[in-house]
């Protein structure tokens, strides 16, 4: 079992989290990505559980949730895989899908099967604050399980210090309002955009995720966080052929 | 407001909410706290009224059907939507959303299409407005309705192939709404149907409930009672159904009957009644009925009508199922078809095939001689000539 401390350790810094579909791009690949990840020095990872519908994401993750559906990924399936990984990858683990699997799974077993396997928290971009307050906060919180929210350039303060508020291990925080896998571009309003988050001391840490996929957007974007994401740009890797020899040139590339 | 309308919180009983990632919530939350404030001012509905009475033709003619009434020995009266410009009621909500978009300072419109019918009632707007239109509709349906696409494109609008999942409808909204995350600012995306997150089943409601609205006073005029025994529409997402009821829902009275496409039969695998074989679930930001795998991913439903094979129905619906106060049925294709048939037979009048599906569900239907029963002729069946043809082999 792993705690969120790394999160709040100030000896941590630029923290690199990597994302990946499970079931991509064999139903079976998802606890060996997770340990070589681990190994070749990833800080915390967003293991993704696929849906029909993602609106929120581009092609390429698009393509990998197709995938994974078809391979039969589901997340019963998931959660079997997670008992096993969790005796082999010890570094912090958030799942990240859409609420309808969720509600059909049922959104308390849901909660009580994160909790089993070790799992530290979620990320559903599509369930939303007062959704979330309203109908299932004392849920997640009676397991332990943390809700990570995402704040956009567009996000007003006040909905950030409330955001805040209903955190409990790092705010997710998207680098534009765009779905996943377009290049980060760190520019004037970006970077103002970074100092003003900086400068209203959440009590959360922030991650900076979509658009990172290179060592110079993870620097950029780390100088202004705790740590970033790695998404698109490593599901692009499991694409290829051999992609388990290439994970750890690939993590390297990025720290 | 009745409890079937929808609450402050944009919830119908337990359907409806704003199920967004935080990137479209800007936008969502603007509508909502602005729309009705627009819609309430005068000059939205000075315009609003004018461009229906001039440019779509309304009011549109409550119609006695003098041998469709003696086949079914009762009065049955069609609500001629069919006739307004563009050929059915989508273009009342498109005219609504492009004064809406405007005053909200939008430069930019985007739409997703099924048949192409939302997407040509919203390339005609945008071209009426002079704005920018990109119209989403699956590759497969391009295929299968290039009529429309060239009317779409004929009107100016971009239209770009959904490639993604099953590449149709529901995919097609799927990149409306990426479209609308990437370009936050300029742009307004006009939802087709009432469907989607609040207030977007709300607003396309009150632009539809013209329907209902004109169908009070016209029954009156004819008859010397405004309210009908029954009232009958077809359901894909919903929004022609959702005009037909709205002023009827608090008249206990008058029984609401929505009719859904069962494809080749509820149970044959292919089919799109949604009711009877979905489940409370999340899609395209609301929370309503869903037809979908127990795993919680979403079937791809089937219809021989493009307008009806959605795979939800908007949440307004889902409350009037759930409460009661909806009777929701399923007619098949080979049912609608015959009703369309028979309607050009007795009437003269060619129906949209989504229209044929609340045609049919008269033959199943037992009315007192005295009753007054109006269907919604939602749209007319020029774009369905095709498909007529084939099936009766003309």
């Amino acid at each position: 079992m792993t705690t969120n401390n790394i999160f709040t350790d100030p000896e941590k810094s630029r923290l690199l989290s990597i994302y990946f579909t499970a079931g991509y791009p064999t139903l079976g690949s998802t606890i060996d990505i997770a340990e070589s990840l681990e190994k070749a020095g990833a800080d915390f990872l967003e293991i993704g559980f696929p849906y029909s519908d993602p609106v929120a994401d581009g092609p390429v993750i698009q393509h990998s949730s197709e995938e994974a559906l078809k391979n039969g990924m589901t997340l019963e399936i998931l959660f079997t895989q997670l008992r096993e990984l969790r005796q082999r990858v010890s570094i912090p683990i958030f799942l990240m899908g859409y609420f309808n699997p969720v509600l059909q799974f049922g959104v308390e077993k849901f909660c009580i099967a994160c909790k089993e396997v070790g799992v530290n928290g979620v990320i559903i971009p599509d369930l939303p604050m007062y959704e979330y307050e309203e109908l299932y906060r004392d849920v997640f919180e009676s397991n332990g399980i943390s809700n990570i929210f995402l704040i956009t350039p567009q996000t007003s303060e006040e909905r950030i210090r409330k955001i805040d508020q209903l955190s409990t291990s790092f705010i997710y925080v998207l680098s534009s309002n765009a779905t996943t896998g377009k290049q980060l571009e760190v520019n004037n309003s970006a970077s103002d955009y970074f100092t003003r988050l900086a400068s209203m001391k959440l009590k959360n840490p922030l991650v900076i995720g979509f658009g990172i996929s290179n060592a110079d957007t993870f620097r950029k974007a780390t100088d202004h966080a705790k740590g970033a994401i790695v998404g698109t740009a490593f599901v692009r890797l499991l694409a290829e052929e051999n992609y388990a020899e290439k994970i750890p040139a690939f993590i390297k590339a990025l720290k | 407001m009745s409890k079937y309308h929808v609450n402050e919180k944009g919830y119908y009983g337990p359907f409806g909410g704003a199920y967004v990632p935080e990137m479209l919530y800007p936008n969502v939350e603007e509508l909502q706290q602005k729309y009705l404030a627009i819609m309430e001012e005068d000059s939205f509905k000075a315009e609003f009224n004018e461009l229906l009475r001039d440019y779509v033709g309304r009011p549109s003619p409550l119609y006695y059907a003098k041998r469709l009434s003696e086949k079914y020995k009762t009065n049955v009266f069609l609500k001629r939507e069919d006739l307004n410009h563009t050929g059915a009621h989508k273009i009342n909500n498109t005219i609504g959303q492009i004064l809406l978009a405007e005053r909200l300072g939008k430069k930019r419109i985007i739409a997703e299409t099924g048949a192409g019918q939302h997407g040509v009632a919203t390339a005609t707007v945008c071209a009426l407005k002079g704005l920018e239109c990109v119209v989403y509709m699956g590759e497969i349906d391009i295929q299968r309705q290039a009529p429309n696409v060239a009317r779409m494109k004929m009107m100016g609008a971009t239209v770009v192939a959904a490639q993604s999942g099953s590449k149709t409808l529901k995919d097609a909204t799927n990149e409306a709404l990426r479209d609308w995350i990437n370009n936050p600012v300029d742009t307004h995306y006009i939802i087709g149907s009432v469907v989607g997150p609040h207030p977007y089943p709300d607003l396309v409601a009150r632009f539809q409930s013209i329907i209902s609205e004109e169908t009070r006073k016209q029954l009156n005029e004819k008859t010397g009672k405004e309210l009908p025994d029954y009232v009958l529409a077809c359901v894909g997402g919903g929004s022609n159904a959702a005009g037909m009821f709205y002023h009827f829902l608090d008249e206990p009275s008058v029984q609401l009957i929505a009719v859904e496409a069962a494809g080749h039969g509820v149970d044959s695998g292919e089919s799109a009644a949604t009711t009877a074989l979905g489940h409370e679930g999340v899609l395209h930001g609301s929370r309503s009925i869903l037809m979908q795998t127990p795993d919680g991913q979403v079937i791809e439903p089937y219809s021989i009508s493009a307008g009806l094979d959605y795979p939800g129905i908007g949440p307004q619906h889902a409350w009037l199922y759930k409460s009661g106060r909806g009777t929701y049925v399923s007619i098949t294709d080979n049912e609608a078809m015959e009703a369309g048939l028979q309607l050009t037979r007795l009437e003269g009048i060619i129906p949209a095939i989504e229209s044929s599906h609340a045609l049919a569900q008269l033959e199943k239907m037992a009315f007192q001689p005295e009753d007054n029963v109006v269907v919604c002729l939602s749209g007319r069946g020029d774009k369905d000539l095709d498909n007529y043809m084939k099936y009766f082999g003309f």
